[in-house]
């Protein structure tokens, strides 16, 4: 491989990368403050590319889509939580892998009600369908950069609400000891409404972006769950950080892997998983 | 307890209907044949009606239904019977719903299924029942290579019949150094092994092979591969999302309009509209197409149309095509269903005016299909000619061709 080629290969990573991370972000969160291992995850991310599917059908534009779902998966995943989540905290996680696992197939069977089985593309914007030469062979689509930009600012955002703001302090405080916060009078409740629903957002989110560069099609949502659990095992469960670097980890690796040894490229990341566990058990970042 | 006369139980019941029932039905048995000629045929369906490959399964079954209708609802003077199992396109359920059709529902002609893995489990369990079996869609090689079978027809086409072509074809426009890419899995590399053998028989060399790990649609690494490889065309094999999502991103990554992209019929096929620009100058090869002029193509999808107000894709031909092998075959027996060795010789002498076009059987009971050459045009798979006439599977490996 030329250096040209090796340059687009490591923006290929870290674009997948960050898209990770906006789904590994809100499932680390969710099962490091809430202590809920949420299968349905995924299901949020496939959500949010169906509405941005659907929406800027309707409305012709995939910014006023995004804009419109945004507020939805907000409030679809408050009312996950308060209607069915917030029953389960207090038993064990298989009550509640059962309960998220039942929340999967429920949500899918609504997608091929609501939008049948068919593979949707979603119109890039005109603004940003274009490409960047870089070199006299390769060139890199602007969506794509769009895309690791925005990502890269709500990396940013979140670092910065995470160590500088109450809610900041509360998240970190409910990640590191949850009993202690509740014993403090924080409320609890509402904190856990607000951690599940930025997270579904976040994901639902990152569906609403991928949607015109990954179709949207059934089972979407379970393919890119696996890849988030990974990226919050290496990373270390409840750890912002852990899942940025772990997000990028993943990136790099499944691109290169599926470049330099393609037999092996659907091994790679978990290989890399297994490689980071045996050294770290509790993961890159993670505590105990 | 000796003396009380025990009261029989549900068991002792069963057992002694079970009795007389046998008796009933051994004495039954010699009358058979005579009522055979006026009981119903059964058509057994083993088909996907759910899941991701429901609507193939749904055009396939209707456009049946639509032929059989033309033909009076008759299969050689007699009433018929069509049941329908669902395939779910699951090969670790295929031997039970085989079973069920042919054990259970006891059918005359089997037909279906869409999935490859479903088809090899079906053909396996048909070859050793000998139910007259008609593929029809699967593409697996074996069914009409080992697997084969005097009983087992099939009506779609092999992954190798729509590739090899394609290869020689793009020899014949001077391709040099060919990069392909596919899934890493039976169909993928089927389609791909006879793209290469056709290409390299025509002096063209395969510079690389990228095999994408099953079912991820995450491209773009392959993509600037692809772009550092610098070939004169790019052939590939994906369906569905995978197809969907690799034409759009060989289009973003601005790499069309430098390396033509070519591909089996599938890559563009029921996937169009998904597409968008992005597949505008694609070039495939397939045994249908939607815009072929033949009057038999465009009667028939006017008839589809007006039946289940759907339009008609190459898996309604399919379902067509299998409806009028039945109808022509059982034609010729009369309808005398145990007339197998005369029917399998009816079936293998058919000759269809179908509306991709005529074909008959090969000896391995694969068609023998013109392939056409389209190129996505205005949203449409615009046959720009034939890329190879009357193609025929070479059977390898099967004992009866």
């Amino acid at each position: 491989m030329d250096p040209g080629a090796i340059a687009i290969q490591v923006l290929n990573g870290l674009q997948y990368g960050l898209l990770l991370f906006l789904i590994a972000a809100g499932l680390t969160l969710i099962f490091g403050i809430l202590g809920v291992i949420n299968l349905a995850h995924g299901s949020f991310y496939m959500i949010g590319a169906y509405l941005a599917y659907w929406l800027s059908e309707k409305t012709g534009s995939l910014a006023l889509a995004i804009a419109l779902a945004l507020p939805a998966s907000l409030l679809l995943g408050w009312l996950v939580e308060r209607l069915a989540i917030a029953f389960l905290y207090q038993r064990d996680h298989l009550y509640q892998v059962l309960l998220t696992y039942g929340l999967i197939l429920i949500f899918n069977e609504m997608q091929r009600i609501i939008w049948g089985n068919d593979v949707h593309g979603v119109t890039l914007p005109a603004q940003l369908a274009g490409v960047i030469p870089l070199t006299d062979l390769q060139s890199y689509p602007v969506y794509r950069l769009f895309i690791s930009l925005i990502c890269m600012l709500i990396a940013v955002g979140m670092y910065v609400t995470i160590h500088s703001t109450r809610l900041g302090m509360m998240i970190r405080a409910g990640s590191s000891s949850r009993e202690m916060v509740q014993l403090l009078g924080i409320d609890v409740g509402r904190l856990f409404g607000v951690v599940f629903s930025a997270g579904a957002a976040l994901t639902a989110f990152a569906g609403m972006l991928s949607a015109p560069i990954n179709s949207v099609y059934p089972g979407m949502g379970e393919n890119i769950l696996i890849v988030s659990f990974v990226v919050v095992v290496i990373g270390g469960i409840g750890s912002i950080k852990g899942a940025f670097v772990g997000s990028i980890m993943i990136g790099l690796a499944d691109t290169f892997g599926k470049v330099m040894v393609p037999e092996f490229s659907s091994v790679v990341v978990y290989a890399l998983m297994a490689a980071v566990l045996l050294w770290r058990p509790q993961g890159l970042f993670g505590e105990k | 307890m000796t003396n009380t006369p025990r009261k029989m139980s549900r068991r002792d019941v069963l057992k002694q209907t079970t009795a007389v029932g046998l008796a009933a039905a051994t004495s039954f048995i010699p009358m058979r044949p005579s009522i055979g000629q006026q009981a119903k045929v059964k058509v057994g369906l083993l088909l996907p009606y759910t899941g991701t490959y429901a609507a193939l399964g749904h055009n396939i079954t209707d456009a049946m239904k639509l032929g059989f209708a033309e033909a009076g609802n008759k299969l050689g003077g007699r009433e018929f019977e069509i049941i329908q199992v669902d395939s779910e396109a699951d090969p670790a359920k295929a031997a039970a719903n085989t079973n069920k059709l042919i054990v259970g529902a006891k059918v005359d002609f089997l037909s279906g299924p869409v999935h490859s893995g479903v088809a090899m489990a079906m053909a396996k369990i048909a070859r050793e029942e000998g139910t007259i079996t008609i593929v029809s869609n699967a593409g697996a090689n074996a069914v009409t290579r080992e697997m084969c079978g005097s009983n087992i027809f099939r009506t779609s086409f092999s992954n190798w019949q729509v590739c090899y072509p394609m290869g020689i074809e793009m020899a014949r426009r001077g391709l040099k150094r060919v990069a392909s890419v596919t899934w890493n899995y039976a169909a993928g590399k089927e389609m791909i092994g006879a793209f290469r053998e056709g290409f390299e028989k025509g002096g063209g060399s395969v510079t690389k092979e990228i095999l994408v790990p099953f079912p991820n649609v995450e491209f773009q690494a392959n993509l600037t591969e692809i772009a550092s490889l610098q070939p004169d065309a790019v052939f590939a094999f994906f369906a569905g999302a995978g197809a969907v999502k690799f034409v759009k991103d060989y289009a973003e990554a601005g790499l069309k309009a430098r390396i033509p992209l070519y591909g089996a019929g599938f890559l563009t096929d029921g996937t169009l509209r998904a597409q968008g620009q992005a597949a505008e100058g694609v070039f495939t090869t397939l045994h249908y197409a939607d815009s072929l002029s033949l009057p038999a193509n465009v009667r028939f999808r006017e008839a589809f149309k007006k039946s289940v107000n759907r339009d008609a894709d190459v898996y309604a031909v399919q379902g067509y095509d299998t409806a009028t092998l039945l109808i022509r075959a059982m034609d010729s027996v009369k309808g005398d269903t145990r007339a197998t060795k005369a029917l399998v010789a009816a079936m293998e002498e058919v000759k269809f005016d179908s509306p991709r076009g005529p074909w008959h059987f090969s000896k391995s009971h694969n068609p023998v299909q013109d392939i056409y050459l389209r190129e996505v045009k205005n949203g449409d798979n615009a046959v720009v000619g034939v890329a190879q006439k009357a193609v025929s599977d070479p059977g390898t490996g099967c004992a009866t061709a």
